[in-house]
């Protein structure tokens, strides 16, 4: 890529101010390393717990990393890190994790109480689970590596679809369907309101409003139904989840252990539109993503919702700031290009004239800056009414967008959009939709270059002269206060407000988290206060 | 061409009194050829006449897909109905702030939020955001007026506080998710909340969202519900107006 003013492709971007938006980013999320290192928080702790297999509720219903975690932190002792009493009682008690936690839920152990056992025994305890557990992680990596090996998977851009009866059964049914249909990933939305609970809730679950919980037994009733249909089809099916929210590292756990293959993972969506605290949220959007980056999972991030209350015009060049700043969060998490898939969506309004060439801007535009990530294309939604012909009018030139700008990952526009969660026919009508626009235009992209110095050409360079500008001016005042100052979608959010503070602690020396350490090593990410990874180059290894 | 008789309406396709309409469903059968007789059957109970299954499509599953068309034998007597509207003369932004400043005289305060479990802030901010929706600038804008919005997933508790301590003239209420009626819900707990602390009387309660409408809203005792498509302009002039009402 070096040596040429352009980016090759067929915008004929300015390579070099490319390369000073990326750097900007990179000094944004780097900026923020050190308080990262610094600190964690009350579901690193029980994301920590969840790795050492501690699953399950109290007889009040609390779940057991909670019961643990809320034990630790009542004692102001959160500072030190789970692991380290947890593991200290582990060796006094002789107990597996498991019961361990249940005893503790019980009231009948206070891991405080338990007196200091020799550090090298605990030290050995605690790692010698972690590498085991880890272990669990690595297998389902691997276990997903062959059926896709044996199986095949859909062609780029993988057609997306989600489902959100409340019931994880009837989730199974259409999901089912889904697949039977064409679609190549199935998505479970989440019951509204779960972002906001500071626990995961747990077991099969037959109730929610616009979504099903997220839960691990839910994870795994749908991977379950995911593998059988995928083997009936000859297609390996991908499940994705909500890896967002007050529990973003306790979900990526769930997701690692019960192969989901990708996760909603955005290092800001929290702060900006779900009110959560930014320290809360920078704490636990690492280690949640270092999870994913070692289970292998493709994260999705959450651009598109920049575009829901402002203009997708005029906010065009947000969206792409936040892809780079996302970027970089995700690499010095260990994420490879190849995991992030960075998010925008076709959301210009469709009485603007020229409006089809600003969205084939944008997308070639995200294409070409991110050449190796799996990029998710958001349907339009904004500007969909309840006129179901026009939708699927309109769903069909996103789809043409999609194919003809090479896309990643599709998530299917639904003629039904702002009617009802989708039927089991719009579904159907939407996989449709996708099948005949990306076969009909399958290799338009290829044919096609733009004019030179054309609508096409103008909007995409100016968009990204934008974005630059305010990375340059975000690195200029640093990223916090840049959130205070309401320069994400016009919202304000301050560092002290929003939910989830309390859930921050400060790491005490002799912090120990074994996970975050052992992970950071395999996944050869540099420690968190050295520079960070080299914008394009990505550590090697692995699968997508 | 035939005329119209409004006191027997029904559907028109290319001719008038046809009645021609176009169903589309699914069945949780396989598509077999029974699949479409019970299809068929279907619209006929619907009211159709002569129904005829255009397309029909294997689901999966367990599950088939049907396109039909059929004359509808039902009418309505349109000189009958009465539709329950917000009943309010529309004012643009210039005029409505010229109405508070010459009838009320004082700023009309207004909080608004999404309830409950619900986080979809699209319709709250439409309304009351700055940059407002479909051209138009939202209530915040608007000089004579004083906006909170509370945003997303704020407990009826909230809201009541914050609007009694603001001594709101208005509370605007959105709710987008509608699954399984829980906006209903959600809804009833708000009004029963302001009844219980003796301040439904001393606001104007208004409810928003693309599936609610104006006698939903009447219903569960709220003054007005705005549905899909309402401008800033139509929920100030509304409140301005009201608000007069209750001050006279």
């Amino acid at each position: 890529m070096s040596g040429q003013s352009k980016l090759q492709g067929k915008l004929h971007l300015d390579e070099r101010r490319a390369d000073r938006a990326r750097a900007s980013a990179r000094r944004i999320a780097g900026e923020m390393a050190d308080f990262i290192e610094m600190h964690t928080t009350v579901t690193i702790e029980r994301a920590v717990l969840r790795l050492f297999g501690v699953d399950g509720v109290t007889d009040y219903d609390v779940p057991l990393p909670n019961a643990v975690v809320d034990q630790l932190k009542a004692a102001g002792k959160l500072g030190k890190g789970a692991a380290y009493y947890f593991g200290n009682a582990l060796v006094y008690h002789r107990l597996s994790p498991q019961t361990l936690a249940e005893e503790v839920g019980k009231g009948r152990i206070d891991l405080l109480a338990a007196p200091p056992q020799e550090p090298g025994a605990v030290r050995e305890a605690v790692y010698g689970l972690a590498r085991e557990q880890l272990g669990r992680i690595r297998a389902q990596r691997e276990t997903r590596r062959k059926a896709i090996a044996r199986l095949g998977q859909g062609r780029e851009p993988y057609l997306y679809v989600i489902v959100a009866t409340g019931n994880i059964y009837e989730d199974v049914v259409q999901a089912r369907a889904a697949a039977k249909q064409g679609a190549d990933i199935i998505a479970v939305i989440r019951s509204t309101g779960q972002s906001l609970l500071d626990y995961v809730p747990y077991g099969a679950t037959t109730e929610g409003f616009g979504g099903t919980y997220a839960t691990q037994e839910n994870f795994r009733i749908m991977r379950k139904a995911l593998d059988e249909v995928g083997k009936e089809i000859g297609r390996y099916i991908k499940l994705v989840n909500y890896c967002s929210g007050l529990c973003m590292p306790e979900i990526a756990v769930m997701g690692a252990f019960e192969r989901l293959d990708m996760m909603l993972n955005d290092a800001m969506y929290g702060i900006i539109f779900r009110d959560i605290n930014m320290q809360r949220t920078f704490v636990d959007q690492h280690f949640s993503r270092m999870i994913n980056a070692y289970a292998g999972v493709v994260i999705n991030t959450g651009e598109d919702n920049y575009l829901t209350t402002a203009d997708a015009v005029a906010a065009a060049h947000t969206v792409l700031a936040s892809q780079f700043i996302n970027e970089q969060f995700a690499l010095r998490a260990g994420l490879r290009e190849e995991q992030i898939g960075l998010g925008h969506a076709f959301e210009i309004d469709p009485d603007l004239e020229d409006g089809f060439l600003y969205e084939v801007a944008q997308a070639e535009m995200a294409r070409e800056i991110f050449p190796r990530a799996p990029l998710k294309y958001m349907p339009p939604t904004k500007h969909i009414t309840g006129d179901i012909f026009r939708a699927y009018l309109v769903n069909g030139l996103f789809n043409l967008a999609g194919v003809m700008t090479g896309q990643g990952i599709q998530l299917l526009g639904m003629l039904t959009e702002a009617i009802h969660t989708p039927f089991l026919q719009d579904r159907f009508l939407g996989v449709e939709n996708a099948k005949y626009v990306m076969n009909t235009a399958r290799r338009l992209g290829e044919e096609i270059t733009f004019r030179e110095g054309g609508i096409i050409q103008r909007r995409a360079a100016e968009v990204l002269e934008k974005a630059a500008a305010m990375l340059a001016e975000i690195e200029g005042i640093g990223l916090m206060p840049a959130i205070e100052r309401g320069m994400f979608a016009d919202t304000p959010r301050l560092r002290e407000g929003g939910k989830g503070l309390d859930g921050v602690a400060r790491q005490e020396p002799g912090y120990l988290n074994p996970f975050a350490e052992l992970m950071q090593r395999e996944l050869a990410i540099p420690g968190l206060n050295t520079p960070g990874p080299a914008g394009i180059s990505a550590p090697e290894g692995g699968d997508r | 061409m035939a005329e119209v008789d409004l006191t027997r309406l029904k559907p028109y396709g290319d001719t008038m009194n046809d009645g021609m309409v176009q169903v589309s469903f699914t069945l949780p059968v396989p598509l077999t050829p029974e699949a479409q007789e019970a299809a068929r059957l279907l619209a006929l109970r619907m009211g159709l006449d002569e129904p005829r299954v255009v397309e029909s499509r294997e689901l999966g599953m367990g599950f088939s897909f049907f396109i039909l068309y059929g004359a509808c034998r039902h009418t309505v007597d349109f000189t009958e109905i009465k539709a329950a509207k917000v009943d309010v003369e529309a004012m643009d932004m210039d005029e409505v702030n010229r109405f508070v400043r010459e009838k009320i005289g004082r700023r009309i305060t207004v909080v608004g939020a999404c309830i409950e479990t619900d986080a979809h802030t699209v319709g709250i901010d439409a309304i009351l955001n700055m940059k407002g929706f479909a051209g138009e600038y939202g209530l915040e804008r608007y000089p004579e007026f004083k906006v909170i919005n509370m945003g997303a997933q704020v407990p009826s508790e909230d809201l009541a506080a914050r609007a009694i301590t603001e001594k709101a003239d208005a509370i605007l209420v959105s709710q987008v998710v509608t699954q399984k009626n829980i906006h209903v819900t959600n809804l009833t707990k708000l009004v029963d909340l302001l009844e219980a602390e003796g301040v439904r009387d001393r606001v104007i309660l208004v409810v928003g969202g693309p599936r609610i409408s104006h006698e939903l809203a009447t219903e569960l005792g709220y003054d007005a519900g705005f549905g899909r498509g309402t401008v800033p302009s139509e929920v100030a002039s509304f409140l301005a107006r009201a608000l007069l009402r209750r001050l006279k």
